[in-house]
């Protein structure tokens, strides 16, 4: 048993904290939400130049391993830094489906692409009614002749603005909540009848809204064979699961560090809050909190990095996420609420970080999702 | 409500109270705007001028300050008929007068001001002409709020302050604030203080906005800059501000259990988790683990709104409000909270897009999910402050263990 990281996992995590102290610090990172594009492409030139973009995939892929461990250790310090550019939705998530279900010169085009930084990706899988279960498709794809036309509605695409190339989940057959039927195609952004209506999200990340209105893709298009991606999308939002998860583990164990530190200094009736032994257990149980939650996301990534079969990964999967969505709650508001109302500023980088693990609980299904999801395995 | 003339516990109206329920229904029915009640649904904010406009409605009824003496334009209700018209008001959503005007500065005018201060100031509170808002926070002074630093130095019939005030809600509508300021360093910090009444308009006077994690700026920080003030607007002794502060902090704590409040957003939580689909073919309403959680809510509210009864029925025998009012304070902000959570928990994605303006009048666009789903986190956000101002759930647990527990 060991629990140490490996030197490459070191150098990794070196790497992402030396680029954060260096070039992403709260004002920043500010800066770069309110830009227009919402990321900054000098940042992601980086990330591929400094091979991050290639973590998620294999060797054969063009990656460099594609561990699920090696990705949690450089998603918690993307989490520590409040990250904004589209790491899990280009690399994780669409890069992802696109090494599971694509083939031959495409397949390698497109990754090459992508870890070289010249390509955004979204993936447009959530709808209006569709909750967190990725069975529920309503948006539709019928072939005519060498044609498919797509028609729906998309939301919660995370940088669908930014994206060359979406990744829209559309049904071919089957009604409702089937889980067979289900296709996923490559859709060029710019295609017409394609209509995204843009946000920046509550933790500063881009997201859109989609309509499809009679998108005309050419069959080719199809990742995988027709109606069949359910199960490579499953397994890939499971990664982007546990991934988000680390990022959670990163960002409240800044909360935590962030909270310790002002009881330290903040003096009320003659002496720091820190003294106070209400705040001081409230802050062993944050870190008691962070500690469950690091061990459930590490234990969740080792399985997935196993031979185990699909069910028992995708249980430790829904056991992460339920338990980190627990510890973001009771995390995320003690930050706040010890550090009283200078941590209801927008000024402070709390607030944001508090934020930040809010949209992590809610993405790919919060922690009452979760749990039920594994109470039904 | 008659624990006093029965010999069996009960919680019943009386037959005037319930005469007065109607009453208090149908003028809520009629007089409270529909447009405003419709903005309150659908988690928009009133503006200046509509705040104003409903509590000059009050004021044409007569009802604009229930916890007034008669003499000054109170309505002479019982502590029962008071808490039957918060009840009502809270249950439409209809919002209650601003209280810092109304329920905290008027009450200390009303004490410890001289007779030329309360037919210069009262007046204008009851009509609602005089907007005001509250100076007694500081950067450095939260939970110990006697440390403040806030300077006014005599000089002839004026006062000179220097210093900050900060958490200042809406200030950006004030015409007057009211401060605790220090006039005496040599004491002990309790005793060099005294209660000031400023003029917004006094030269030297500067508002800075705060964002707060909802990115709107609710409050401020205010600035005073050699703000001469006339020792006319001292309320009562000097030295003596926080004697009258401290009874001023006791009003701050009642009808803040907002039961009424919680039953409405309640009734709204199962309504949209009709319309919100579960994603396999039913709506929220049919999933047994959130019905289990709304349940446990309204379990919760009913245990706060008879522990407020018992209180009420308390203070209706004459007995001041005691630390029993943290308790309400404490349960009533932290299930306030709990129902926050449990709308961002319904709204799932509706709820992660940043878009301010679809609260705003003029917005043309759709909501971007069920109900006021889109509004969740943001209100989550926002209200994490509940449990930190009017003093801090951790100031209001240290008042149980002291005063109640003897610990």
């Amino acid at each position: 048993m060991d629990f140490s990281y490996s030197e490459v996992q070191q150098m990794l995590q070196d790497s992402v904290q030396k680029f954060v102290q260096k070039s992403y610090d709260f004002t920043t990172r500010s800066k770069i939400i309110e830009s227009e594009d919402g990321y900054s492409k000098e940042n992601w030139r980086l990330f591929a130049e400094l091979g991050w973009l290639a973590v998620p995939f294999t060797e054969e892929d063009g990656g460099l391993g594609g561990s699920a461990v090696d990705l949690i250790v450089m998603m918690e310090e993307f989490g520590k830094a409040n990250l904004v550019e589209p790491f899990v939705a280009t690399a994780v998530l669409s890069g992802g489906l696109i090494s599971e279900l694509s083939n031959g010169e495409r397949k390698s085009e497109l990754l090459e692409q992508l870890v070289t930084g010249k390509l955004q990706l979204a993936c447009a899988y959530a709808e209006m009614g569709s909750r967190f279960n990725l069975a529920k498709v309503g948006t539709t794809a019928t072939v005519q002749g060498d044609k498919v036309l797509i028609n729906g509605k998309k939301i919660a695409v995370l940088n669908g603005s930014n994206a060359d190339q979406l990744l829209v989940v559309a049904r071919e057959s089957g009604e409702d909540i089937d889980v067979d039927g289900i296709s996923i195609f490559l859709v060029d952004a710019a295609s017409e009848g394609l209509v995204i209506n843009s946000f920046t999200n509550i933790d500063g990340k881009k997201s859109s809204e989609i309509v499809l209105e009679n998108v005309s893709v050419p069959a080719s298009s199809r990742l995988g064979d027709a109606g069949s991606a359910l199960s490579a999308l499953q397994k890939i939002v499971d990664r982007a699961t546990v991934s988000v998860s680390a990022e959670a583990v990163g960002a409240m164990e800044l909360l935590l560090q962030k909270t310790v530190e002002y009881s330290k200094t903040r003096k009320q009736f003659g002496t720091s809050i820190g003294t106070f032994q209400a705040l001081q257990h409230r802050m062993a149980d944050m870190f008691i909190e962070c500690q469950l939650a690091r061990s459930i996301v590490v234990m969740a990534a080792m399985r997935l990095d196993s031979a185990e079969s699909d069910l028992e990964k995708t249980k430790a999967v829904s056991a992460a996420k339920s338990r980190v969505g627990e510890a973001i709650r009771k995390v995320g508001q003690e930050s706040i609420q010890i550090h009283g109302g200078i941590g209801m500023t927008d000024e402070l980088d709390v607030g944001h970080l508090f934020k930040r693990v809010t949209a992590l609980d809610i993405m790919f299904g919060n922690a009452d999702y979760h749990t039920e999801r594994f109470a039904s395995l | 409500m008659t624990l006093n003339r029965r010999n069996t516990v009960n919680a019943d109206f009386t037959k005037e109270d319930l005469a007065f329920q109607d009453e208090a229904r149908s003028f809520l029915d009629s007089e409270f705007p529909a447009e405003y009640r419709a903005k309150i649904d659908a988690s928009k904010r009133l503006s200046k001028e509509e705040i104003v406009n409903w509590q000059k409605i009050l004021y044409k009824k007569g009802w604009a300050a229930p916890s007034w003496p008669v003499e000054h334009g109170g309505t002479g209700w019982s502590q029962i008929q008071k808490h039957i018209f918060e009840t009502e008001m809270g249950l439409i959503g209809a919002p209650e007068p601003v209280p810092f005007g109304m329920k905290m500065v008027a009450p200390i005018i009303m004490t410890y001001g001289s007779a030329e201060q309360k037919a210069r100031f009262l007046p204008d509170i009851l009509e609602s002409n005089v907007w005001w808002c509250q100076g007694y926070s500081e950067p450095n002074s939260g939970s110990d709020l006697a440390s403040l630093k806030t300077a006014a130095v005599r000089d002839g019939d004026h006062f000179i302050v220097n210093g900050a005030k900060t958490w200042n809600t809406y200030g950006q509508y004030a015409d007057w604030i009211f401060c605790l300021v220090r006039t005496d360093n040599t004491v002990k910090k309790q005793e060099g203080i005294s209660f000031l009444l400023i003029d917004m308009k006094s030269p030297g006077i500067t508002l800075k906005p705060i964002y707060l994690i909802d990115g709107q700026p609710e409050v401020n920080e205010v600035f005073f800059d050699d703000v001469r003030v006339p020792a006319d607007n001292l309320i009562g002794e000097e030295n003596k501000g926080w004697t009258y502060a401290k009874v001023l902090l006791t009003h701050e704590r009642t009808n803040i259990a907002g039961v009424p409040r919680g039953k409405r957003r309640l009734r709204a939580l199962k309504r949209i988790a009709g319309e919100t689909d579960d994603g396999f073919g039913n709506s929220m309403m049919d999933n047994q683990g959130f019905r289990n959680k709304l349940a446990s809510i309204e379990i919760e509210l009913q245990a706060l709104e008879y522990a407020e009864l018992r209180t009420l029925a308390s203070i209706s025998t004459g007995k001041a409000p005691g630390p029993e009012s943290s308790i309400l304070k404490i349960v009533g902000t932290e299930l306030a909270q709990r129902i926050d959570k449990t709308f961002v928990e319904l709204a799932g994605y509706h709820c992660l897009p940043y878009v301010p303006e679809q609260f705003e009048d003029g917005f043309q666009g759709t909501p971007l999910g069920p109900g006021n789903s889109a509004a969740a986190a943001l209100t989550y956000f926002n209200n994490r402050k509940a449990s930190i101002y009017g003093g801090s759930n951790e100031i209001q647990r240290n008042i149980i263990c002291k005063a109640v527990l003897g610990l």
